[in-house]
């Protein structure tokens, strides 16, 4: 299985990454090469072995449900590039 | 053609903790805007998210009150999208291994029951709110909301009309309050619904295109957005054209439903497990210790109360239809050792008509369980009549203290002492001669003024069983 430039523009779309034509051929290239690792992975025969969702499977550490968080408003908006009325602004997004 | 009308819902419900699902920053409702979103919620570089317990812990109980298998091990899943709602770029949510599997929701539709399967439920973080008002061609984004705790609880496309669909809605609404682990706020968004509609002929078996109904936040707008949709679909295929599926958002003000986004633009997740956090692996002590903590839930304590108090069962439903109502009336029973029934009235009748009016629920009504068992007792015993109860009621609605105070205070106690109210009645008898010959002479109809005229130079307070008997016998010629 290989990728096309069309594939990867669109994979590109979704990461809001931009782009070049060059870029888009050699990422079809490189791509495909892990594919091809992927490929010689699935053909590996995995019956009866439990997917791994992480190479951690000693499991989640659950917290306390308590508040510890002070309010650092101030602080994060001082880093924020617009900020009005306690809100962080950005360029206009309406559905 | 007939058609037939297929509904799934899928619920996003707010759970009830202090701190959000992956920071221990504060989930308050209506704080001041970003002082409830710490490092994590607003995805500074560097942070890592750590799970909370209570969040675990209030969706097996869920699944545990809908007889669902709970997954010993759920992995927690990047949905991939870029919106300021969410500066991470992705949504934490679950996906494949979801916490709570297959379960199922009884309902009850006109008096008969049907039971609705509950594909799955599984945690995930809410996003932020993005306000475009008025900042000079700008979006505000509010963080506060972004990281709270969600349990998504998705239906199988069972239901067949608008109205069953409420009532599935409304029976989870209950389930999750009785729970605790909701507070239902619907206003709030803490309950929040999207309906998956679909129509196809009668007695075909493959389901129709569907549609996705967003933004529907009360009861009665899921109605009224399933019937438009239902209409707006029928009507395009009998038109020769098709369903496309896609979005829809409902708009309550011109009760219709617009597109949004149709799946060919959908997005693509590229949901993949979190690497930031390893499988949440619960074991069965876990599992156990939340079972301790379940409530008796709303339909055993409803089929409890028809048949220990004998109610019928309506009275059963609204008595149960929220866990402090239940706690409520069972208190009142337990204090007063009233007649259930009679217990019963008074809350669903009088209660309610006041709750309504002033547009209060049962927690913070003025008359408490304590006043309400003051009252009963002293119309057990006679010290006042039915009618004066109500008046009773409404003193110590309007703060003038319980029962025995009020009756005190305004001098309502009953008159029992069958010789004054002989006198009430003579002196009544007296006042009106022409009544009395009419009666005499046959027309027995004036028999209720007569005791209209005594409760009325009693103030009400005469006992109106004696008087019925005395009145009786003095009118006798």
């Amino acid at each position: 299985m290989s990728l096309d430039r069309e594939q990867v523009r669109k994979m590109a779309h979704l990461a809001r990454l931009t782009i070049t034509e060059q870029e888009a051929a050699s990422y079809a290239e490189t791509l495909s090469r892990i594919l091809v690792l992927i490929e010689q992975m699935n053909a590996v025969d995995t019956t009866g072995v439990a997917p791994m969702a992480h190479p951690n499977e000693s499991g989640l550490r659950l917290r306390e449900d308590t508040v510890t968080e002070p309010n650092l408003r101030e602080k994060f908006q001082k880093i924020a590039p617009s900020v009005e009325a306690g809100l962080y602004l950005v360029p206009k997004v309406i559905e | 053609m007939e058609w037939e009308t297929v509904i799934g819902l899928e619920v996003h419900t707010q759970l009830l903790t202090r701190s959000k699902a992956f920071s221990a920053a504060a989930t308050k409702y209506g704080a001041e805007p970003n002082t409830q979103a710490c490092a994590v919620d607003i995805a500074l570089p560097g942070v890592l998210p750590v799970f909370n317990r209570e969040a675990a812990h209030m969706a097996v109980k869920f699944g545990l009150a809908i007889g669902a298998q709970i997954n010993h091990r759920s992995v927690f899943a990047r949905k991939n999208y870029f919106y300021p709602d969410l500066p991470k770029g992705y949504q934490i949510s679950q996906y494949e291994l979801p916490i709570v599997a297959k379960g199922h929701i009884t309902i009850d539709v006109d008096g008969s029951e049907k039971v609705i399967g509950i594909t799955r439920a599984h945690l995930e973080e809410d996003a932020g709110k993005s306000l475009h008002e008025d900042f000079h061609g700008m979006t505000g984004i509010d963080l506060n909301r972004a990281g709270t705790p969600l349990l998504e609880i998705v239906s199988e496309p069972d239901m067949r009309s608008s109205k069953e669909a409420v009532a599935y809605l409304k029976k989870l609404h209950e389930l999750v309050r009785y729970l605790e682990i909701c507070d239902g706020n619907m206003q709030e968004g803490s309950f929040r619904c999207d309906a998956n509609v679909s129509v196809r002929p009668f007695g075909e078996k493959k389901f129709g295109t569907r549609a996705e109904l967003k933004n529907i936040n009360s009861f009665r707008f899921v109605e009224k957005a399933i019937e438009f949709e239902v209409e707006r679909q029928i009507e395009l295929l009998e038109g020769g054209g098709k369903v496309v599926q896609e979005t829809r958002l409902y708009d309550s003000d011109k009760n219709a439903t617009r597109s949004m986004r149709s799946k060919e633009e959908a997005m693509d997740y590229r949901y993949f497990p979190d690497p930031d956090l390893p499988p949440l692996v619960l074991d069965d002590a876990f599992i156990a210790d939340v079972k301790k903590t379940l409530p008796e839930l709303p339909d055993v304590k409803r089929a409890r109360f028809i048949k220990q108090y004998s109610l019928n069962a309506y009275d059963a439903s609204v008595l149960t239809s929220s866990r402090e109502m239940a706690d409520y009336y069972e208190q009142v029973l337990c204090e007063s050792g009233a007649d259930p029934k009679i217990a019963a009235n008074w809350i669903t009748v009088e209660m309610s008509a006041f709750l309504n009016r002033d547009n209060r629920d049962i927690a913070t009504s003025p008359v408490t369980a304590r006043m309400m068992s003051s009252l009963l007792k002293r119309l057990a015993d006679n010290t006042i009549s039915g009618k004066i109860a109500k008046e009773v009621f409404e003193a110590m609605w309007n703060g003038e203290g319980d029962a025995d105070a009020v009756i005190q205070k305004k001098g309502l106690k009953q008159i029992t002492d069958g010789a004054a109210i002989e006198k009430v009645i003579d002196a009544v008898i007296a006042k009106n001669p022409k009544q009395l010959e009419q009666y005499r002479a046959g027309k027995e109809a004036l028999f209720g003024y007569f005791v209209g005229q005594v409760m009325k130079a009693s103030q009400g307070k005469a006992n109106p069983g004696q008087v019925n008997e005395l009145l009786k016998n003095k009118l006798k010629p």
